[in-house]
C-alpha cells in the first residue's frame, strides 16, 4: 500500500499548540491512565467523549472536545495512522508528518536537507538552510519511538554535517533503541577527520551500519558525478577511519550512464582495496529530483549494462564480498544475477505498473520506484514461473 | 646510441663475435654504468662482461663466452644484454623517482583532512571534463619487466599489475601520458601513478602492503612430524626414507612427538596444521593416535583451530587406521604418479603394485571417510615428461577434482641426477601442456583444479597473496614451517631435513630436548637466512616484476650454489617461477576463454 508521509488536511476541533509537535500514536484509551503526556490518542470510532490527559486527539468523526486541546478530525490520507506510529502535528498547516511508522520496515530518519555533495543523480536534491530544527525535533522523536522498532535509517542531506550532533542522536538510540538496527546513509567525506571517526566507533552501538556511496575507482569520475573536488579521498579516508573503528560500512553505487562503463574496474578496484566492507550494493537509478532533471544525461536502459553488471558481480564474489543489487526487476537481469536481487524499495514508494500484469515472479520481485513512471527498461515484460529468488 | 623504443645495441656497429668475444663501447650518457652493471650481472650464466677504462662519456665493454658458445647464441645474449642496460637505466630513474615514497607507502600516512569548504551553492552541473587532473601526474614505486617480447609486465609492491608495451611504458615513465587515456586511468586506478587531484593512492597503499605483510605475524601454521624414516616402498626420488625394521633407531619416541606437539601450540598462529610423514607414516599407528589425541586436547586448551593430515602411500590403510582418521577428522593425502606402468617404475614397492595398493586405499578410504578425504600429489621425473596427458587423465579416472604438478626438488643424490637428466625449459614444457590438458578438461564439464597455478593465482589476484609456504619472502622457513624429525632434531622447512640427510646441517634449528620454542625460532640458523633472503633486497630480485608473485628459497639455493641467496642467472627455480608466472599471467591476460576458469580457481571454486 502506497501511503502518504506527509499530508494535509487535519480539521482542528478546538484549541491548538502554536507550534508543530511530536507524538506517539495510541489506540488504547484508558489503560495509560494519566499518560505521560507525549501520547495522541487515536480514536477510529464514534465516540461521545474523550478521555482527559493526552497530548491530542486524532479522530475519524468529529465529536465534542470540550476544553481539550489539539483535537483533530483525520483527512482521508491520513488514516493508515496507527498505534505505534510516531508523528508530527503542524497546527497552523494542519499538516501531519510520519516520523515512525510501526507497520513498516522502512523507517528513514531525515536529519538534515544539508549536503556537501551535489550529485548528478541525487533523488533528494540538498537545500542550504539551516535545518537545525530536523534535529531537535529528531531527538524528541526517538524518546517516543516503541523499543520493539526493527531498523531505523538515518539520512539526509549529509547527516555528517551534524558533526557531534549526530554521535548524540546515535548516542539517544544506543539508549532508548537498544534492540533497533541503525543505517545511516552518509557520503563518508567527514569521517576523514579521525576524531569524527573514533567519536562515532566510541559510541558502541549494538547494531549500526553505514551505507556509503562510492561511484568510480577514479577520483575524477567520483568527484565529477558528486560534484565535488576531493571528495573521492574524504570518502575513502571516511571509509578507512570507520572501519579502523571496527564499524560496519557498505559502499552503494548508483548505475547510470556516467558511472556504468567503469563497473568493472570499480569492483576490480573494491575487491582489491576495500575488501574489509561489509556489503556492496550495486543499485538502479530513483528517477526523482535531479536524476529527473538530468535523466536524458544519465539514463541508461537496464538491459544494456548487463555484461558489466554481471563481471562486476562476479569479481565481487570472488573477493568473498557480500554483493546486492537493488532498485532491478528481475526482468531486466539475467537469470544468474537473480539471486543478488533485493527487494529494495520502500514501501511508501514501491509500485508494479500495467506492463507486469501476469508475472508470475512478481512476489519474487522488487518492483518500481513510483517515480519510474518517468522512463522504464524496455526489457519490462511479465516472466514465466522460475526458480524463486532468496 | 639514441635512448629511444627498440635500440637495444650500439647503432651504427654492427656486433661481432670473435674468439668467443663480443666487444662493443657504451656510451655513458645513455647507459648509467650501474645500469651496465646490473644488466651484466644478469647475463652471468651466458657470458663474463669485462669493463675497460673510462674515456671521457664511453667505457669499453668484452662479453666474454664459454669456448662452447655459438655465434648465434652469443649475439642473442648480447641483444639481451644491451636490452636488460637500456631497461635498468629505466629501472634506476623510477627507482630515483620514488624511492622517498617506499618508506611512507610502507607506514601508515598521516590523514590530512582536505581545506575544500563544502560547496553547496552551485547550481550548474560541472561537465565531466571539468574534473580531468591537470597533466602533472607522479609515479609510484614500481617494477617492471619483459613478459613476452616487447610487452612488459608492470607490478607494484602490493601485487597488483599492469601490462603495456615497451613505447608506453617509457611515455609513462617520461610523463607523456595524458589524463584521459585509457593506460593513464589504469595506471592510477592500480596505484602506479598519483596526481594532484588525489593523494589517497598512498593510504591505500600503505594500507594494502601492512595487511599483505601481517601475514608474516600469523607465525607458524605448519607443524611436520617425522614419525618414522622406515617405508615400505623404495622411490627412485626418495632420500631420506629407509627399508629397516630397526624401531629404535628410525622412529620418534613419544616423549619427542609430546615435545614437538606442546611447542606446536606455542605458536601464536590460530589456524595450526598438523602434517604426519615419514617414511611411511602408517607404519607407526599407535604413535600417530598418541599425537592426534593430545594435539586435539591442546587446541582445545588453547582454543586454535587444528587441521590434520597423513602423508602416506596408503599401502597400510588399516581399518584402525581409518577409525582413526574418521575420530579425529584427519585427512589423508597421497602420492599419485601416473598410470600404474609409470606409477609402479617410480615407486617400487616390496609386495606388488603399489599403484594397486594405492587405488584400493583410495576408495576404502572414500568410503570411510567421504569424497573428499584424500588428496595427491605428482612429482615429475624424466619417464614423466612426455605423458603428462596420461597423468592428468589418470586423476581424472580416479575421480580427483585437484592435481599438483610438482617438479623434482634437487635433495638427495638419486634425486639430483634424475633432476639432471631434464632441465627448466622440460618442465616447463611438462607444465604447460599439462595445465592446458586439465583446463581443457574443466572446460568440458568435470571440474579439474591445478594447484600450482592456483597458489600463483592467488599471489597475482588476492589483495592478501598466498599463505603456500614455499613462496613467501620473507621465507617460510621457521615462520611458515617446523619439522620436526623422527630423531628429535627440529628443522625450518622439510627440504632442510633433506638437506641433512645429505650432510648438510645448515637449516637444523636445534633439538627438542634441549632447545626451548624461543630458541629454536631465534637460532641463528633461522634468522640469518632469513634475512639474508628478503626478496625485495636480493640482486635481480630487487628490480623483478615477479616479486610480488614469488618467494625466497634458501634451502633450494643452499643446496644447489652453496648459500642461501644465490646468483639468479643461474638459478633453476627462479628459471622455473618466472616461466610458470610468464604463462600463467599471458593466460590470464590474453586467453579470454581459460581467464574465468583461472579467476574461479583463485577464489576458491
Amino acid at each position: 500500500m502506497l501511503v502518504k508521509l506527509h499530508a494535509r488536511g487535519l480539521r482542528s476541533l478546538g484549541t491548538t499548540s502554536p507550534g508543530p509537535f511530536v507524538g506517539r500514536i495510541s489506540e488504547s484509551a484508558g489503560d495509560k491512565g494519566a499518560c505521560s503526556g507525549e501520547e495522541l490518542l487515536l480514536v477510529k470510532a464514534e465516540a461521545s467523549a474523550l478521555p482527559p490527559g493526552y497530548l491530542g486527539y486524532l479522530l475519524y468523526h468529529p465529536t465534542d472536545v470540550g476544553s481539550l486541546r489539539d483535537a483533530y478530525v483525520l483527512g482521508p490520507e491520513q488514516r493508515h495512522l496507527q498505534h505505534g506510529d510516531v508523528v508530527r502535528i503542524d497546527p497552523a498547516r494542519g499538516g501531519i508528518s510520519s516520523i515512525y511508522r510501526a507497520a513498516s520496515r522502512h523507517n528513514t530518519l531525515l536529519v538534515t536537507e544539508r549536503c556537501d555533495n551535489l550529485c548528478v543523480m541525487c533523488s533528494q536534491p540538498p537545500r542550504v538552510q539551516d535545518d537545525s530544527w530536523l534535529a531537535d525535533e529528531l531527538e524528541r522523536a526517538i524518546v517516543l519511538i516503541p523499543k520493539d522498532a526493527v531498523e531505523l535509517g538515518i539520512t539526509g542531506g549529509e547527516p555528517a554535517l551534524l558533526g557531534a550532533r549526530l554521535v548524540r542522536i546515535l548516542t539517544l538510540m544506543r539508549d532508548h533503541l537498544p534492540r533497533t538496527a541503525v543505517h545511516i546513509l552518509t557520503n563518508g567525506r567527514r569521517f576523514a577527520e579521525p576524531a569524527f571517526a573514533g567519536a562515532m566507533g566510541a559510541i558502541g552501538h549494538p547494531d549500526l551500519m553505514l551505507g556509503i556511496p562510492l561511484y568510480s575507482d577514479l577520483p575524477e569520475e567520483h568527484d565529477y558525478v558528486v560534484q565535488a573536488r576531493g571528495a573521492f579521498d574524504e570518502t575513502v579516508r571516511g571509509i578507512l577511519n570507520l572501519k579502523r573503528k571496527r564499524l560496519r560500512v557498505e559502499l552503494r553505487f548508483v548505475i547510470h550512464r556516467d558511472t556504468a562503463g567503469r563497473l568493472p574496474d570499480f569492483a576490480r578496484f573494491v575487491a582489491r582495496n576495500l575488501t574489509f566492507l561489509d556489503h556492496v550494493a550495486l543499485m538502479g537509478l530513483e528517477v526523482m529530483g535531479f536524476a529527473k532533471t538530468n535523466l536524458d544525461t544519465l539514463w541508461i536502459d537496464p538491459l544494456d549494462y548487463q555484461p558489466e553488471l554481471a563481471e562486476a558481480i562476479r569479481t565481487l564474489r570472488r573477493a568473498n564480498m557480500a554483493v546486492s543489487i537493488y532498485n532491478h526487476q528481475l526482468c531486466t537481469l539475467d537469470a544468474d544475477l537473480h539471486p543478488f536481487a533485493r527487494k529494495s524499495i520502500s514501501d511508501w514508494k514501491n509500485c508494479f505498473f500495467a506492463e507486469c500484469e501476469g508475472c508470475a515472479r512478481k512476489d519474487d520481485c522488487g518492483g518500481f520506484f513510483v517515480s519510474s513512471s518517468a522512463r522504464r527498461s524496455r526489457g519490462i515484460r511479465p516472466l514465466p514461473p522460475g526458480a524463486p529468488t532468496r | 646510441m639514441d635512448p629511444v623504443d627498440g635500440a637495444h645495441e650500439p647503432a651504427g656497429e654492427a656486433l661481432a663475435f670473435q674468439d668467443c668475444r663480443i666487444r662493443a663501447t657504451i656510451d655513458l650518457r645513455v647507459y648509467r654504468l650501474s645500469a651496465v652493471q646490473k644488466a651484466a650481472y644478469r647475463v652471468a650464466d651466458k657470458c663474463t662482461a669485462v669493463l675497460g677504462a673510462l674515456h671521457g662519456d664511453s667505457v669499453p665493454i668484452t662479453l666474454i663466452f664459454p669456448p662452447s658458445s655459438t655465434e648465434s647464441d652469443a649475439l642473442e645474449t648480447a641483444r639481451r644484454f644491451f636490452q636488460e642496460a637500456l631497461d635498468q637505466e629505466l629501472r634506476e630513474k623510477i627507482g630515483e623517482e620514488t624511492a622517498p615514497l617506499r618508506p611512507c607507502c610502507s607506514r601508515t600516512p598521516s590523514l590530512e583532512p582536505s581545506s575544500l569548504r563544502p560547496d553547496v551553492t552551485h547550481p550548474i552541473f560541472q561537465p565531466r571534463a571539468a574534473f580531468i587532473p591537470r597533466a602533472n601526474y607522479r609515479l609510484l614505486p614500481f617494477r617492471f619487466g619483459r613478459l613476452d617480447g616487447e610487452t612488459i609486465l608492470a607490478t607494484n609492491d602490493v601485487g597488483e599489475h599492469v601490462l603495456l608495451e615497451r613505447s608506453e611504458l617509457q611515455a609513462f615513465v617520461e610523463r607523456r601520458l595524458a589524463p584521459g587515456s585509457s593506460l593513464y586511468r589504469t595506471l592510477k586506478s592500480r596505484h602506479f601513478l598519483y596526481d594532484d587531484d588525489s593523494t589517497v593512492a598512498l593510504d591505500l597503499l600503505a594500507l594494502k602492503y601492512r595487511n599483505r605483510a601481517e601475514q608474516v605475524a600469523a607465525f607458524t601454521g605448519l607443524h611436520i612430524f617425522v614419525v618414522t624414516l622406515r617405508c615400505d616402498h623404495s622411490c627412485q626420488y626418495c632420500q631420506v626414507s629407509r627399508q629397516s625394521e630397526d624401531r629404535a633407531r628410525y622412529d620418534m619416541s613419544e616423549e619427542h612427538a609430546d615435545k614437538a606437539v606442546d611447542l606446536m601450540f606455542q605458536s601464536p598462529n590460530e589456524n595450526l596444521k598438523l602434517e604426519i610423514q615419514g617414511g611411511e607414516p602408517l607404519l607407526q599407528l599407535p604413535l600417530i593416535r598418541h599425537i592426534a589425541e593430545r594435539a586435539r586436547r591442546r587446541s582445545e586448551e588453547h582454543h586454535r583451530n587444528l587441521q590434520m593430515v597423513i602423508a602416506t602411500n596408503l599401502s597400510r590403510l588399516s581399518d584402525e587406521a581409518l577409525s582413526l582418521c574418521e575420530e579425529h577428522r584427519i585427512c589423508l593425502s597421497t602420492s599419485l604418479d601416473g598410470p600404474a606402468d609409470l606409477h609402479d617404475r617410480q615407486r617400487p614397492a616390496r609386495e606388488g603394485s603399489s599403484h594397486a595398493r594405492m587405488v584400493e586405499g583410495i576408495r576404502r578410504a572414500r568410503e570411510a571417510l567421504g569424497p573428499e578425504a584424500v588428496s595427491a600429489l605428482m612429482t615429475t621425473t624424466p619417464a614423466s615428461l612426455d605423458r603428462v596427458e596420461d597423468i592428468v587423465d589418470e586423476y581424472v579416472r580416479l575421480g580427483f577434482h585437484s592435481i599438483f604438478l610438482r617438479s623434482l626438488s634437487p635433495y638427495g643424490f638419486a634425486a639430483r641426477s634424475l633432476v639432471h637428466r631434464y632441465g627448466v625449459d622440460d618442465w616447463l614444457r611438462f607444465y604447460r601442456r599439462g595445465l592446458a590438458r586439465i583446463l581443457d578438461i574443466h572446460r568440458s564439464g568435470y571440474a579439474l583444479r591445478e594447484e600450482a597455478t592456483t597458489i600463483l593465482l592467488q599471489k597475482i589476484l588476492s589483495p592478501l597473496g598466498s599463505t603456500y609456504v614455499d613462496l613467501q619472502s620473507p621465507a617460510g622457513i621457521g615462520i611458515g614451517a617446523l619439522v620436526y624429525n623422527y630423531d628429535g632434531a627440529v628443522y625450518a622447512s622439510d627440504e632442510g631435513r633433506m638437506l641433512a640427510e645429505m650432510g648438510d646441517e645448515s637449516f637444523r634449528l636445534g633439538h627438542l630436548d634441549r632447545d626451548s620454542y624461543e630458541g629454536l625460532m631465534t637460532s641463528e640458523a633461522l634468522l640469518a637466512p632469513l634475512s639474508e633472503t628478503i626478496l625485495e633486497g636480493m640482486p635481480m630480485c630487487t628490480d623483478c616484476p615477479f616479486v610480488p608473485y614469488c618467494g625466497a628459497d634458501p634451502v633450494y639455493h643452499r643446496a644447489t650454489q652453496g648459500n642461501a641467496v644465490g646468483h639468479k642467472a643461474f638459478s633453476a627455480f627462479c628459471a622455473k617461477q618466472m616461466g610458470m608466472l610468464r604463462h600463467v599471467i599471458m593466460l590470464l591476460e590474453r586467453d579470454a576463454a581459460n581467464r574465468e576458469i583461472l579467476l574461479d580457481w583463485a577464489a576458491g571454486g
